[in-house]
C-alpha cells in the first residue's frame, strides 16, 4: 500500500493522469531518452529551442538528449484511414531554461491522437487538457483559442513576415500600446488596429469572444476564418456542457507557438505556479513536415512545475530517534524499530544523535526509555 | 493579496502615486525608513521597492503579481510577461552615442560598450554589421574615451552625460518608457483586480 501523505505533488500527478489518460483508451508510450540529432535538425522550426545536448554514439552517430517529445512519437506510425494512435507519456527532456540560460531537465506529461483526427478527438484532447488540471488543483484556468482566425486574419491585413512576427509577440504579451505603434509604423488603418487589438482586449466569456469573432471573421475575405470560427463555436458548445465550464475561458492572446500549431491551441494555469503548466493543441503541420498524411492534437504538462505547490514542509525528519550502543543486542533494536514502526510511526536507528536530524521524540535502548 | 513590485527610486515614487489614485492606498510606504515591504490588508495590497532591473524577475517568478519596468529591461531579457500599458513614465530613449565626429568606415569590427547586450546585438544584426560586445555595468562613456570602444549602446535621457563626455548620438534604436506588467499566471487568478488597477491606471496616464 502507498502511504499518499509521502507522495509529492508531481508523484500523485503522475498516478492520476496515467489512470484518466488509460480510462479513454490512451496507450502509454515508452522511449528511450536518446534520438539521432538529424531528426532536429530537419525540423528546427518546430523546436522551442536549437540548442540541445548532443554526443556521439559508440558508432559515431550523432546523437541527442530529447528537447521533445513529439517528434520521436510522430515519426513512427502509420497512416489509415480513420484510424488514430493515442498515446500517452511520462518522460523527461532537455531542454536551456530561459531564465537561467542552462540546461535543464524537464519532467513531461501529455498525450498525443495522431491520424484521422477530427473535432471529436480535438475535444477530448481539450476536456482532457482541463481534466488533468482538475486532479492537480481545483484553482486552475484552461485557456482556448484559435490561431487559424488570427493567422487569417494577419495574412489578409499585411503580408510582411517582420510584421506578422511582432505583431504575434505583441498579441501573446497582451501589449495593445505596441502592437498600435507597430501597425502605424506599417501603415495600417485604424479599423484593421482595432480587429488586431481586439485579439488582446477580448477575452473570457464565451459569447462575449464569440461576437468578436462573428464580426472579425466577417471581414476576411478568405474562407478559412469562418471555418475556423465554425470549429471553435461547436467546440465551446461542447465544452460548455462539462462541470468543468467556469474554469474555461477563451482567450485569443493566446497563440503558443504558430509554427507549431495551425488549429485550436490552449494553455492550463495552476493557481501558486508562476507560470502556464499545460500547453497543446492541433499541429498537423509537423506532422504532414514528417511525411505523414495525418492530422494532430495533443498536449504536454510541465510536472517539474508542481514542486512549486509543494509549499508546506513537515516539521520534523522522523517522529522517533532511537539511540542504541555496541553493548545492545542488535536483534533487541530490531524488535524495538519493528515495534516503533507497527503504532504508526516513523524511526531512525542511530548510534548517535545526527547533527541535523529533526525528530519529535527520543529514545535509547541503554538506560530504558527516555522521553523528550 | 495582490503583490506589486514597484523599482526603487522616483519612478517608483511617481507610479506609487498612480497606484494611490487608483485606489490602492498604503500610507506605511511614505514613512521615511529602511523597510522595503508595506502592507494595507484592508486594500490587499502588498508593495515592495526592489531594483528597477529586478521588477521583471519578481513579476516572470510569480513573487510579484504585477511590476513596473523600463521597456528597456523587457527587451534585454525578454522575461515571459504581460505588457498591459504603457505609462508613459520615465521616457528616455535607446540609442547608439560615440565620440564627436566619429565615422564608423564599415572597415572593421564595430567595437560596441554596453549594459544592454540583447538590444545591441539584435540592432546591429539588423544592420547586418560585424560588432563586437564588450558587456560594462556602469560608466559606460568613459569606454571610447578610454579607447576601450568605438561607440555606446545606453540610455539618453537628457543627454547631458553625453555632452559632458564629448559624445553624440549617432542614432537611435528605439524609445523607451515604463510599462506595467503581470504574471501571466496571476492574470488569469487575479484578472479583475488587476484590469481594474490597469483601467484607471490608464485614465491617468490618458489625462496626461
Amino acid at each position: 500500500m502507498i502511504d499518499e501523505r509521502l507522495l509529492k505533488s508531481e508523484e500523485k500527478a503522475i498516478f492520476s493522469l496515467r489512470s484518466l489518460y488509460k480510462k479513454y483508451g490512451y496507450l502509454p508510450y515508452k522511449m528511450s531518452k536518446f534520438e539521432e540529432y538529424e531528426i532536429y535538425i530537419r525540423n528546427k522550426d518546430f523546436l522551442v529551442s536549437d540548442r540541445i545536448i548532443t554526443f556521439n554514439d559508440t558508432n559515431g552517430k550523432l546523437m541527442a538528449l530529447k528537447p521533445d517529445v513529439t517528434l520521436s512519437i510522430i515519426k513512427n506510425g502509420e497512416d489509415i484511414p480513420g484510424y488514430k494512435q493515442k498515446l500517452y507519456y511520462n518522460e523527461n527532456v532537455y531542454r536551456v531554461s530561459d531564465s537561467t540560460h542552462n540546461y535543464k531537465e524537464i519532467m513531461q506529461a501529455g498525450l498525443e491522437c495522431i491520424g484521422d483526427v477530427d473535432l471529436y478527438d480535438v475535444y477530448e484532447a481539450a476536456y482532457l487538457a482541463a481534466k488533468s488540471l482538475s486532479l492537480i488543483s481545483d484553482s486552475f484556468v484552461l485557456e482556448i483559442s484559435h490561431v487559424g482566425i488570427l493567422s487569417e486574419v494577419l495574412d489578409e491585413i499585411c503580408s510582411d513576415e517582420a510584421f506578422k512576427k511582432k505583431a504575434i509577440g505583441f498579441i501573446s504579451e497582451k501589449n495593445a500600446h505596441d502592437l498600435a505603434a507597430l501597425c502605424r509604423e506599417y501603415g495600417i488603418d485604424g479599423e484593421n488596429t482595432d480587429i488586431l487589438t481586439s485579439f488582446i482586449t477580448v477575452y473570457g466569456d464565451r459569447d462575449k469572444v464569440l461576437e468578436n469573432l462573428k464580426s472579425i471573421c466577417s471581414s476576411c475575405k478568405g474562407d478559412n476564418a469562418k471555418s475556423a470560427l465554425i470549429e471553435f463555436k461547436e467546440l465551446s458548445e461542447m465544452l460548455k456542457k462539462s462541470s468543468m465550464s467556469d474554469r474555461i475561458i477563451y482567450d485569443f492572446s493566446v497563440v503558443n507557438d504558430m509554427n507549431y500549431y495551425n488549429g485550436i491551441v490552449f494553455k492550463g494555469f495552476v493557481d501558486g505556479i508562476c507560470e502556464g503548466i499545460l500547453a497543446g493543441g492541433r499541429y498537423d503541420k509537423l506532422v504532414q513536415k514528417m511525411g505523414r498524411k495525418s492530422g494532430a492534437v495533443g498536449f504536454a504538462l510541465y510536472l517539474d512545475l508542481l514542486e512549486q505547490l509543494n509549499a508546506s514542509k513537515p516539521d520534523c525528519d522522523v517522529d522517533v530517534l532511537l539511540i542504541y550502543d555496541e553493548q545492545d543486542g542488535k536483534a533487541r533494536v530490531a524488535e524495538k524499530v519493528n515495534k516503533i514502526i507497527a503504532d504508526g510511526k516513523t524511526v531512525s536507528a542511530q548510534k548517535k544523535e545526527p547533527p541535523r536530524l529533526r525528530y519529535k521524540e527520543l529514545v535509547r535502548m541503554d538506560s530504558g526509555e527516555e522521553k523528550i | 493579496m495582490l503583490n506589486v513590485a514597484l523599482p526603487k527610486g522616483r519612478l517608483g515614487e511617481k507610479v506609487y502615486a498612480m497606484f494611490e489614485a487608483a485606489g490602492y492606498e498604503c500610507p506605511s510606504i511614505k514613512e521615511n525608513n529602511r523597510k522595503l515591504i508595506f502592507e494595507n490588508a484592508e486594500k490587499g495590497v502588498r508593495y515592495f521597492w526592489v531594483k528597477p532591473s529586478d521588477v521583471s524577475i519578481y513579476v516572470e517568478r510569480g513573487a510579484a503579481d504585477i511590476g513596473v519596468a523600463g521597456k528597456d529591461i523587457l527587451l534585454e531579457y525578454s522575461p515571459d510577461v504581460y505588457e498591459l500599458l504603457d505609462l508613459n513614465l520615465g521616457k528616455c530613449r535607446m540609442a547608439v552615442a560615440a565620440p564627436k565626429n566619429f565615422y564608423d568606415d564599415g572597415d572593421r569590427t564595430l567595437r560596441v560598450a554596453t549594459k544592454f547586450c540583447s538590444i545591441a546585438s539584435d540592432y546591429y544584426a539588423g544592420l547586418g554589421r560585424d560588432i563586437d560586445i564588450i558587456k560594462l555595468n556602469g560608466s559606460i562613456e568613459i569606454a571610447p574615451i578610454l579607447g576601450l570602444s568605438d561607440v555606446i549602446v545606453d540610455i539618453v535621457e537628457t543627454g547631458t552625460t553625453l555632452k559632458e563626455n564629448d559624445l553624440e548620438v549617432v542614432s537611435v534604436i528605439l524609445p523607451i518608457s515604463a510599462r506595467l506588467i503581470a504574471n501571466k499566471s496571476s492574470f488569469k487568478f487575479n484578472s479583475e483586480s488587476i484590469e481594474k488597477i490597469m483601467r484607471s491606471i490608464k485614465e491617468q496616464v490618458d489625462k496626461k
